[in-house]
């Protein structure tokens, strides 16, 4: 019993950490209708900011998260400006493969500058971790930070798209955006804002990644990416609490299908349970009913 | 629409240029210069201290030409990085001394990237050049794709640190380093010799032969050593990052040692986990935990007491050690790992096996790998990874195992 529920929040501490970077994919795609592969590349150098920042050059840990929530908010504005863009008129799959040049091309100047020796990552936190039952379960500090992070930023984006002007200003790009631009909502400063919102949140998600697995590497990125798409197609891909919700199922199936059905079948779990919620509801769990109009 | 035609213009315009300006660099590499003038030197000079040369052979400014194959760039580019270093040290030094039976070496290294497709065509590339001997490749999995190549051509490989069992599955393709199931059986007689523990916990890469093939071996040997495994958890490389579980079912399963056979970068998370979870066995690796020291900002009292397989320890008293990582400190500014040390061997073991079969550089690649795969049983060698190393004909070296530990941040010998 003390085993399972140690599972489970470690489970709910990994699924976090995919929840934050699924709402960066989510947004992205609900408002530009896009895929940003490009989006897990951007917390490994959000990883890297703050490795440069606290580890090389002593900042303190909370002057360092806030340096590199503002490097990948710029670069992800610049992504957007320089790669996305001029293709906003262009077809599909040529977005699609930029963003998968743009993640290549990342990933291969971070080696350039940091090289391909793993780096450990000094945890950001310094939260005690909390024994219960004797030692038989250790919540660590960084499980407990993510989780509580990812939860502060799930209700604020909520609330943000929810009350503000801009918020809602996404919401109707989302639906219609040849309607929005109709109804005086600048489209392209509304795009340019997901992706730094997208792009800040990458930010976090590298530390909070890092702190929990801290080996740094220029594909540290690329995996939690892709389990993170995973995660907001299985919550339903354009919405936001499906992201969330995707991501912490996802990260409590992997890990109680790795510690009682079997570690080398953890993925293929993970994955049949995404295919049996796409043949119930191709949408996702919360995705919205096809509104396709003709 | 024009734009963009020009712009692809000059695009190829720019990439038929760099590609002319590496050629380019690529003929008048300075190791041939050298070898030039000496070779030139050659037949009017008594000065070649050699007496058992087939003088003829360099008259015509001939060179050996050996190739290398490994990862510079992407995840493994550490491991490539190295063998590129090491072998280049020992090149430079025997053509310092005169070269291979009075014939100067020319040493040529692809990248592969990790990546058994791209080792092929560095192959090529290798062939193209005119490659007669293959020190190669540095990882396992590239390896067991290029000797097929090289068993069709002929060509004598001999592989520093391809641990996989099917790396030298050709009379072709011999290596420096233990193979994985010699790995996986040593540790295990290791553990059970000294006592160790007899509650084992062990995770392991299925997706990497390396990993699973020392593990099958350890199991197979655990059992004569009266060694329990009571818990065992895999991971692939897709799923790297995550190891909470594995190190909760080691811990709960009462596990006295945790025998991880993979990398140091996976280690390093392993044992920050093992930290945060206060679980702390005997952690026993395998020779890919070397450079754990060296990940960049890593708490090395996480590795404290840590022990693993290793063929070369850097700070040994050993004279041929101690001028090795002499002169790759003052090259390279680092502390040289096994890896650099299985290479730079493999370029002596080559010289060794030239010597003892007599080839000289006019023969073709298969001419002399039919002649140095005899020599290579022949031979005794005394190198940095091991003293009176010799070779059996299925390409696996005989060479007594280290056992090195971790104390304050240092690798000790056992």
């Amino acid at each position: 019993m003390m085993g399972f529920i140690s599972y489970l929040v470690n489970g709910i501490s990994l699924g976090s950490v995919y929840a934050i970077i699924a709402l960066g994919y989510t947004m992205v795609y609900g408002i530009a209708k896009m895929l940003n592969f490009a989006h897990g590349d951007v917390i490994m150098i959000g990883g890297f900011v703050v490795f440069t920042t606290v580890s090389g050059m002593g900042l303190p840990p909370v002057i360092g998260i806030l340096i590199s929530v503002v490097v990948c908010t710029v670069l992800g504005m610049l992504i957007e400006r320089i790669a996305y863009k001029p293709l906003r008129k262009a077809s599909k799959l040529a977005v699609l493969i930029t963003a998968i040049g743009v993640s290549y091309f990342l990933q291969n100047v971070a080696l350039l500058i940091y090289g391909s020796n793993t780096k450990s990552f000094t945890s950001v936190v310094s939260i005690t971790p909390i024994s219960l039952a004797d030692g038989a379960i250790i919540i660590s500090g960084e499980t407990i930070v993510t989780i509580v992070a990812c939860i502060i930023i799930m209700i604020a984006l909520t609330a943000f798209i929810k009350y503000s002007k801009s918020g809602r200003a996404m919401l109707a790009v989302s639906e219609d955006s040849g309607a929005a631009q109709l109804m005086g909502v600048n489209v392209n400063a509304t795009i340019a804002l997901t992706f730094a919102i997208g792009s800040a949140l990458a930010a976090i998600a590298g530390v909070l990644l890092c702190s929990s697995y801290p080996a740094l590497t220029p594909y540290t990125g690329a995996m939690p990416g892709i389990k993170a798409f995973v995660a907001a197609v299985f919550g339903g891909i354009g919405s936001i609490p499906g992201a969330f919700i995707g991501g912490i199922l996802l990260g409590v199936i992997e890990i109680l299908g790795k510690a009682y059905i079997s570690s080398q079948l953890a993925d293929a779990i993970v994955f049949a349970v995404l295919i049996v919620v796409l043949l119930v509801k191709p949408t996702g769990l919360l995705g919205k009913q096809i509104q396709e109009k003709v | 629409m024009k734009k963009a035609l020009s712009l692809l213009l000059v695009c190829a315009m720019t990439f038929s240029l760099a590609a002319c300006g590496s050629k380019e660099s690529g003929t008048t590499t300075p190791a041939e210069d050298n070898s030039q003038t000496e070779a030139d030197a050659q037949p009017e000079g008594d000065a070649q201290p050699e007496g058992e040369t087939e003088a003829p052979a360099a008259s015509d400014g001939a060179v050996f030409k050996i190739g290398g194959i490994g990862p510079t760039t992407g995840g493994a580019a550490v491991y490539g990085i190295a063998v590129q270093r090491g072998a280049q040290i020992a090149v430079d030094e025997i053509n310092a001394a005169g070269g291979i039976n009075g014939v100067q070496i020319e040493f040529n290294f692809q990248d592969d990237e990790h990546d058994p497709e791209k080792s092929v065509n560095a192959y090529n590339t290798l062939k193209d050049w005119g490659m007669q001997v293959l020190v190669g490749t540095v990882t396992s999995n590239p390896c067991i794709a290029v000797v097929e190549k090289t068993h069709e051509d002929n060509m004598f490989q001999l592989t520093p640190s391809g641990t996989a069992v099917k790396c030298v599955q050709y009379d072709n393709a011999f290596r420096m380093c233990f193979s994985d199931p010699n790995q996986g059986l040593e540790s295990a007689k290791y553990i059970g010799e000294n006592g160790l523990a007899t509650k084992v916990a062990v995770i392991y890469d299925n997706s990497d032969p390396y990993s699973q093939g020392i593990y099958d071996a350890f199991r197979a040997e655990a059992a004569n050593q009266n060694i329990e495994i009571v818990a065992e958890t895999s991971f692939n490389s897709d799923n790297k990052t995550d190891f909470s579980t594995a190190v909760q079912s080691a811990k709960s399963a009462g596990a006295e040692l945790l025998y991880m056979p993979f990398y140091y970068t996976e280690a390093s998370l392993v044992l920050a986990e093992c930290s945060k979870q206060s679980y702390k066995p005997v952690f026993f690796g395998v020779d890919g935990m070397d450079g754990i020291l060296s990940v960049e900002n890593f708490d090395v009292t996480l590795a404290e007491d840590l022990m693993y397989m290793a063929p070369f320890v850097a700070n040994s008293d050993d004279e041929q050690v101690k001028s090795f990582v002499t002169k790759y400190q003052e090259s390279f500014n680092e502390i040289p790992n096994q890896f650099a040390a299985d290479a730079y061997d493999c370029v002596y073991v080559v010289k060794a096996a030239m010597e003892e079969a007599g080839v000289t550089a006019d023969m073709d690649a298969s001419a002399i790998c039919d002649a140095m795969v005899g020599a290579m049983t022949a031979i005794s060698y005394d190198g940095i990874t091991g003293k009176q190393i010799s070779w059996e004909a299925n390409g696996e070296p005989n060479k007594a195992p280290l056992v090195v530990q971790i104390k304050n941040g240092e690798t000790i010998g056992l």
